[in-house]
């Protein structure tokens, strides 16, 4: 992991507490916290291009939806897909409608590039409400859970709530050290240059679209991930997921929780997610109440949650890049 | 007179009605230092812009080591060996000196699209980076943000980030702009070194500094090349006094 | 198709640009002027049409409706920009995006409060309800060139108050050039309420005259938000010639796409929005970016 010690010890026992979770928890609070893991990879996945490339996507969801769609679609009724096949080509699709998606976007740049995001999105979504040979706006229930195993032998049950909570965390730990992996790599100073100034870094010498685009494919297909195992989760996707208020969510989770760290889109999503779980509870119109938070938080904290967080424990070197202005 | 390793021909550069590059044609030679001067407005920067690619040109054709350049992309020639310090500081404020300069030695690499090894292991561009920031002198502000260092040392970074992309013709637009007496001393003794073996192309108000390095001279005048020489014939060149240089007050 | 059904087509495409135009002009001015992304801008519209469907059963009148209600969207506006938009002036957009998504939360949520999530009709004015007819079974109804026809005395008068008047050349400075106008002492926090509460009314005012032709339905501020953004996008972010521009490709290609396309209906608007922007990355009027 990356960060200094203080950050890695809190990070690790985040991890730690989410792998003790099932066997203290409340089997609703179970069903909650994958879905919360599942945000985190997706929130994670668009850091990579706000936070890092310094791309604001609005249309992130396309990739969440088509991955869940391609899984819905590939899954036999009688069950038994092999996950060895399906998250391959789910993620291969995802990437190669990132690649479509990116290679158009990339020319353009700020607010024109978060308008033909959307269009892209809008597009995806408007082709499944409008197929009725993909539901339509019904969507598709994805008929069985994907099987894990080699041959006839299972390696983990998926449909027992326990085995995908685990599967899932251990993919959000995956793709958590994956990104990390790739920003301190030659590929991520690129990036990081690009955000921070995109013309100063071709004049050094890089191709700076390529690697915009190639950043834009690789967050593609993490939220392609993420849309798999919400698919394979609940066993269901419609042309919501890939719809702009599901973009626009994604984004609250990442600028909530705190752009260019990797933990805080995931902590965004968490607190997001927790908070819309107790409104949801306390009364029937919630999104009045997120509605002011959403607008109180932009207000009082402009470094989100994560630099609220670096601020209360004065975490150094490894704080969150400075919000750009 | 050597091959020129980067010539122009015919370049212009309109914005509108505005020439603000018209029809240069210059040659520059290996190994020297060729300072272009010129009065506010006279196409300098515009004409450092088209060598580099920041700029297409109207018309016209650049060679650089005989190849074709024209119209190639930034990335392109500053692969090719040309580097390019800015007017303006351009620099990436919220990295360190040592990340900018990092930054430009990573680009010789092959290629950046590597994915697993962390890039700090890379040792080759870690000696480059490192070579950059002793040339330019700030070896000791290595892991200062760099928008926490003062005016002159930004302009001392711009010149470190071009130097880590290790190039043979180095663009300089105004690398003395904003300096302090010592701090310019400093340049111009870093600019003598370079100027063993490399080439430099260098647009600067202070004459003193010219004199103090060039060994050619180019003056544009809106837009247009009025001479090219030596400076001993700049100096005493009338046309170029009535244009330019006032009374003739040189210095140096 | 004849050519009496390709003029009620390209009647109606006109009719549905123009209903978009007041929507976007307003989106665009505030983003070229006041530098916002303004995601609650179709919360005005959507406003609108419920303020009119209400006012109008209360007094049995449209144009009562409009009278009354247009002076209470226009306040809410003007209170918004000041006591929510107007701490963001010096952020980042995505706070902007951020924060006016919070709005659209607070208003979807309001309006499903105070009207719940029934469609309604608002009626044709009794005067207006004729048809025209085109051919022995073709006819035109006579509302919607109405519509058509007081929406082109809005964009005419938008353009001379923009042009020729003391406000609309403030408005043009503080677009091109904001610390140069303030030098000029010019109090450009009154032009940004000016011009906020302007595009607030131009949006609820497209969405009551429009009322009685589309349904009055929850998330139509939504709908209307997205398909503006893709006109501004297209004309050119800040141009109101863009805007008009864009508002008419698009009507009219929404329309010809339903009845040619109607597999593909509703992606023809994004797709032309793709090619503009492959071809012109700043749209058709805008300012190429530096």
């Amino acid at each position: 992991m990356t960060g200094p010690w203080p950050l890695r010890l809190t990070l690790l026992a985040a991890v730690g507490g989410l792998a003790v979770f099932p066997w203290v928890g409340d089997p609703f609070y179970v069903e909650l916290v994958i879905h919360l893991m599942i945000l985190g990879i997706f929130a994670m996945s668009l850091d990579l291009l706000m936070g890092y490339t310094g791309l604001v996507s609005f249309g992130h969801a396309a990739f969440f939806g088509i991955s869940g769609y391609l899984l819905a679609l590939m899954t036999p009724e009688s069950g038994g897909l092999s996950i060895w096949l399906a998250l391959p080509v789910c993620l291969a699709g995802t990437a190669v409608a990132a690649l479509v998606v990116g290679w158009f976007s990339v020319r353009t740049s700020g607010i024109y590039f978060i308008m033909i995001t959307l269009a892209f999105a809008q597009m995806a979504f408007f082709f499944f409400v409008e197929h009725q040979d993909f539901g339509g706006t019904d969507g598709l229930f994805v008929a069985d859970k994907p099987f894990v195993g080699f041959g006839g032998w299972q390696l983990l049950d998926l449909r027992d709530e326990h085995s995908f909570y685990f599967f899932t965390l251990g993919l959000l730990v995956v793709t958590y050290l994956l990104l990390a992996m790739i920003l301190r790599a030659p590929f991520g100073q690129v990036i990081r240059g690009i955000r921070a100034n995109e013309a100063r870094t071709r004049a050094l010498g890089y191709p700076t679209q390529r690697y915009k685009l190639i950043s834009f494919v690789i967050a593609g297909t993490f939220a392609g991930l993420a849309g798999f195992l919400e698919a394979a989760h609940t066993e269901y996707v419609s042309p919501s997921h890939l719809g702009w208020h599901e973009s626009g969510l994604v984004l609250m989770y990442v600028i909530l929780g705190g752009m260019g760290t990797l933990y805080g889109p995931v902590l965004g999503a968490f607190v997001m997610g927790l908070l819309h779980d107790q409104f949801q509870d306390l009364t029937e119109h919630f999104n009045l109440v997120m509605g002011f938070f959403v607008i109180a938080v932009v207000l009082f904290l402009p470094d989100g949650v994560a630099g609220l967080v670096a601020r209360l424990g004065r975490a150094r070197g490894g704080g969150p890049a400075d919000p750009p202005r | 007179m050597s091959e020129p390793i980067l010539n122009t021909l015919d370049l212009s550069r309109h914005f509108g009605a505005l020439r603000a590059v018209d029809a240069v044609t210059l040659e520059f030679a290996p190994g020297r230092v060729h300072a272009i001067i010129g009065p506010n407005g006279a196409g300098k920067t515009t004409l450092i812009n088209l060598l580099s690619g920041d700029l297409k040109p109207s018309s016209g054709s650049i060679r650089f080591k005989g190849q074709d350049i024209t119209g190639a992309p930034p990335y392109v020639v500053s692969r090719l060996g040309v580097g390019r310090s800015y007017q303006k500081t351009n620099i990436f404020p919220a990295f360190t000196c040592f990340e900018n300069c990092w930054l430009g030695a990573q680009s010789r690499e092959r290629t950046s699209m590597r994915f697993l090894r962390p890039a700090r292991r890379y040792r080759s561009v870690r000696e480059r980076t490192e070579r950059a920031l002793a040339l330019c002198g700030l070896t000791e502000r290595a892991h200062v943000v760099s928008s926490a260092i003062s005016h002159g040392e930004q302009r001392q970074l711009e010149i470190g980030m071009m130097l880590a992309t290790e190039p043979e013709l180095l663009l300089l637009d105004e690398p003395l702009a904003g300096m302090g007496a010592e701090e310019a001393a400093r340049v111009i003794g870093l600019l003598r070194e370079l100027a063993a073996d490399h080439t430099l192309i260098l647009i600067e108000h202070d004459m003193d500094a010219v004199f103090a390095v060039a060994d050619r001279l180019t003056v544009m005048v809106n837009g247009r090349v009025l001479e090219t020489g030596d400076p001993q014939d700049i100096r005493a060149s009338p046309a170029v006094q009535e244009a330019y240089l006032g009374s003739g007050e040189g210095g140096g | 198709m004849d050519i009496a059904q390709f003029l009620v087509q390209v009647l109606n495409g006109v009719q549905y640009g123009f209903l978009l135009f007041l929507v976007a002009s307003g989106l665009t001015l505030i983003f070229g002027i006041m530098g916002i992304i303004n995601l609650a801008h179709g919360a005005f519209y959507m406003f609108g049409a419920y303020v009119a469907f209400w006012l109008t059963g209360v007094t049995g009148s449209l144009a009562a409706g409009i009278l009354l209600g247009l002076p209470f969207i226009i306040a809410i506006g003007f209170l918004i920009e000041r006591f929510a938009i107007s701490f963001l002036y010096s952020r980042d957009h995505l706070y902007q995006v951020l924060l006016t998504y919070g709005l659209i939360l607070i208003f979807n949520e309001m309006q499903k409060i105070l009207w719940g999530t029934d469609f309604y009709s608002v009626p044709v004015p009794e005067v207006l309800s004729g048809s025209i007819p085109l051919t022995e079974n073709q006819a035109y109804p006579v509302y919607r060139l109405f519509i058509s026809l007081v929406c082109l005395g809005i964009a005419a008068s938008l353009y001379l108050v923009i042009g020729r008047t003391r406000l609309g050349m403030m408005i043009r400075a503080g677009a091109s050039n904001r610390e140069m106008t303030q030098a000029l002492g010019v109090d450009i926090t009154k032009v940004f309420s000016v011009v906020f509460s302007l595009g607030a009314a131009l949006a609820a005012f497209s969405g009551m005259i429009g009322a009685p032709v589309s349904a009055v339905y929850p998330g139509m501020g939504d709908h209307i938000l997205i398909i503006s953004f893709v006109v501004v996008v297209i004309g050119g972010i800040g141009s109101i010639k863009g805007a008009f521009i864009g508002a008419m490709l698009i009507g009219l290609a929404d329309t010809f796409g339903k009845v040619l396309l109607p597999e593909l209906a509703s992606m023809t608007i994004y797709a032309l929005m793709a090619l503009v922007l492959l071809w012109r990355p700043q749209g058709l009027f805008g300012r190429p970016a530096t």
